[in-house]
């Protein structure tokens, strides 16, 4: 590619016949963590503590200091945030070659599907299907599963019972067929995780985890926005914190859209 | 007969909110065996261990042997209220505002003389109960009760000056999650707090026990997270200024010491919900409580700790979490003084093992949310500053007295 591209690329961006889509919650007190039996660790959630505000403890300057887990917010899964993926190279967030961090996607729409069952699982058919509308997924491609749940707020979006949350997600063989068969470059979610609410009971349980980051591909989670992408075309920019041996990073993942005209 | 108490009207916006005076706060240190018998509602004087002269006011040594061997225990509280007057003017600031006021003379069975603040249903030359009780400047007076209990005698105006009643003012509850959160609303009430609110975070987390607490009469949810500033000050920020009772029913138990714990994850949750809880409680709630000390009937009253007693000595099964425990204990006494110019009180409830999930494996006798929480109305009832709950705590607290090496290695057995 010549350098007139890239500047084009930006002029593109510049002039808005690109426009740019934030797929990021905000972060803040009040955006549910992933909940773990109250005996296990625990996803520190975001919190915030003024430095300063323009007063006696800092006078002309307003800081924060923060504290959050990696796995708070819209956040970034590296390969090494499972047991699947922990002896592979550059599986943690200061290693995964940067590269990776720019990557199109395909967004799979099962918003409808979700609305009718909360508990429903993508399932290889389902992607069949998409493939049939749209193509065939090309390799190295994010597959962003749009279930509209971030329109969800509190209690509806975590939707918490006795028997565990209830939430959308892929089903084994779907994760699979699309690292087997497809290879994606990640897996992304509008829910808390990558996999759906009752994953636990799958086998193996938590499959999106288990083979996405088996296979050192990434995941990301907790994404808004996703309906307004289109199907084929969007460019994902998602670069997480260049945390030291991180499993993962909340961070602002952002999406290029071509404008429809 | 005392008035009934009036359920005070809504505050008029156009006056000032009367400034929190204090009655003098000065004692020897010999007198402050009177304020610690009454931090626990219990009447205790001097006796003299060679003469056996009960010995009031405090001295420091026998008015009669000389003996210096006077250590203070409790006696009986009865006695015959000997003379009584009516103060109706007073150049003391806090007294004035006040006025009129019966003080008397009751001569105790026990053997002294005291002059003494008056219920008014106490009556010359009837039978009385005598109490040491805490007054706003945080010191030990007394009060002569009616012998027996006469209707609505906590109504009483001298009375409700050394007491924190819950009846009439209005509440606030941390953590509404909880048992103990929950047996509390219930119980402040039924004991005719005003308004109940109950802080709850993570809305969107359900919980056992949440239509009932809903279905509570006056009790109001409030979102409130004590580990998130944001969320304790934004609540000040809007129920501050009507909060008279301040019950931290915020809990963090988890077994193991300091060697068991993986990494500072747990303790640091702990010492966030806990310790940092109560500071952020502290910095949000505090000045408006202490700014609201005299205001009126529904005035600011108390700030309630609910404490592990093993926050006086380690339980090593429980350590780290007895580490936060103390801290917030010493916290509180810093508080305690920091509340005192408004005059509104500082409650340790004192609890051993509870019977909540977190205690599980621990065998009986346990302390139930219930108990613990009409020991909580109890104690505001009575003024108390330091309550002990149960078995346990009270069998903690009496050792520690006797020798504190032998408790510490008990509970490490």
């Amino acid at each position: 590619m010549d350098a007139q591209s890239l500047l084009g690329f930006a002029a593109a961006i510049a002039d808005g016949s690109i426009s740019v889509v934030d797929l990021t919650h905000t972060l803040s007190p009040s955006f549910p963590t992933i909940v773990m039996p109250p005996e296990l660790g625990q996803c520190a959630p975001f919190r915030m503590e003024e430095i300063s505000r323009y007063d006696e403890r800092g006078p002309a300057w307003y800081w924060n200091n923060l504290s959050m887990g990696e796995h708070t917010g819209t956040h970034f899964d590296a390969p090494i945030h499972w047991v699947s993926g922990k002896d592979l190279p550059n599986s943690s967030v200061d290693t995964i070659p940067v590269a990776s961090f720019i990557a199109p996607a395909c967004v799979v729409d099962i918003s409808a599907q979700a609305a009718a069952n909360p508990d429903y699982e993508l399932t290889v058919a389902d992607l069949e299907a998409w493939e049939a509308a749209h193509g065939r997924i090309p390799p190295r491609n994010w597959v962003l599963l749009r279930t509209d749940w971030s329109k969800r707020l509190g209690r509806d979006y975590v939707n918490m019972s006795e028997d565990g949350p209830h939430s959308p997600g892929p089903c084994p063989d779907a994760v699979r067929w699309l690292i087997d068969e497809r290879d994606v470059h990640g897996f992304g979610t509008e829910t808390i995780g990558t996999d759906s609410g009752q994953a636990n009971h799958s086998n193996p349980p938590y499959p999106a985890h288990y083979f996405v980051h088996g296979h050192g591909r990434y995941g990301l989670q907790c994404l808004t926005n996703l309906d307004l992408l289109p199907p084929t075309g969007a460019v994902i920019f998602s670069a997480p914190l260049k945390i030291r041996k991180g499993s993962g990073s909340p961070l602002r993942v952002l999406a290029l859209v071509p404008r429809r005209e | 007969m005392t008035k009934p108490l009036v359920r005070p009207k809504r505050k008029d916006p156009l006056k000032k909110t009367r400034e929190p005076l204090l009655p003098h706060g000065q004692r020897s240190r010999t007198a402050l065996g009177l304020t610690a018998a009454a931090a626990e509602g219990r009447f205790a004087l001097q006796v003299c261990t060679d003469c056996s002269a009960t010995i009031y006011p405090p001295r420091d040594a026998c008015p009669r042997c000389l003996s210096l061997r006077i250590p203070f225990k409790d006696v009986p509280n009865g006695g015959t209220l000997l003379a009584e007057t009516t103060i109706r003017t007073s150049i003391d600031v806090y007294f004035r505002e006040r006025m009129p006021w019966r003080v008397g003379v009751v001569e105790l069975d026990c053997g002294p003389s005291i002059v003494t603040h008056l219920h008014g249903d106490a009556r010359e030359g009837e039978r009385v109960r005598m109490e040491f009780k805490l007054d706003r400047s945080g010191q030990a007076v007394a009060i002569a009760l009616p012998e027996r209990d006469t209707p609505n005698m906590a109504d009483d105006p001298e009375w409700r000056e050394l007491t924190c009643d819950p009846k009439f003012r209005r509440v606030l509850i941390t953590d509404g999650r909880t048992g103990v959160g929950q047996a509390m609303a219930k119980a402040l009430s039924a004991a005719q707090a005003s308004i109940v609110f109950v802080g709850l975070a993570d809305p969107w987390k359900p919980f056992p026990g949440e239509a009932a607490l809903k279905a509570i009469e006056r009790v109001e949810i409030v979102p409130l997270d004590m580990t998130d500033s944001v969320s304790v000050d934004d609540i000040a920020g809007e129920i501050g200024g009507r909060v008279d009772i301040l019950i931290n029913t915020a809990e963090h138990v988890r077994a193991g010491g300091m060697i068991e714990r993986k990494g500072l994850n747990v303790a640091r949750e702990e010492m966030d919900v806990r310790y940092f809880g109560l500071m952020r409680l502290a910095q949000a709630f505090g000045p408006a409580l202490r700014a609201r000390g005299a205001d009126g009937v529904n005035s600011a009253a108390a700030f309630v700790n609910l404490l592990s007693v093993y926050a006086l000595m380690n339980w090593p099964a429980y350590g780290a979490f007895s580490a936060t425990e103390a801290a917030c204990l010493s916290a509180a006494q810093s508080l305690r003084t920091e509340l005192r110019p408004g005059g509104v009180k500082v409650m340790n409830v004192f609890s051993g093992p509870l019977e909540t999930e977190w205690y599980q494996s621990v065998p009986p006798p346990k302390v139930t949310p219930d108990a613990l929480a009409n020991a909580v109305v109890d104690g505001l009832r009575r003024g108390l500053e330091d309550v002990y709950v149960g078995d346990i705590a009270q069998d903690v607290r009496t050792r520690l007295a006797v020798n504190p090496k032998a408790v510490e290695r008990e509970l490490g057995a």
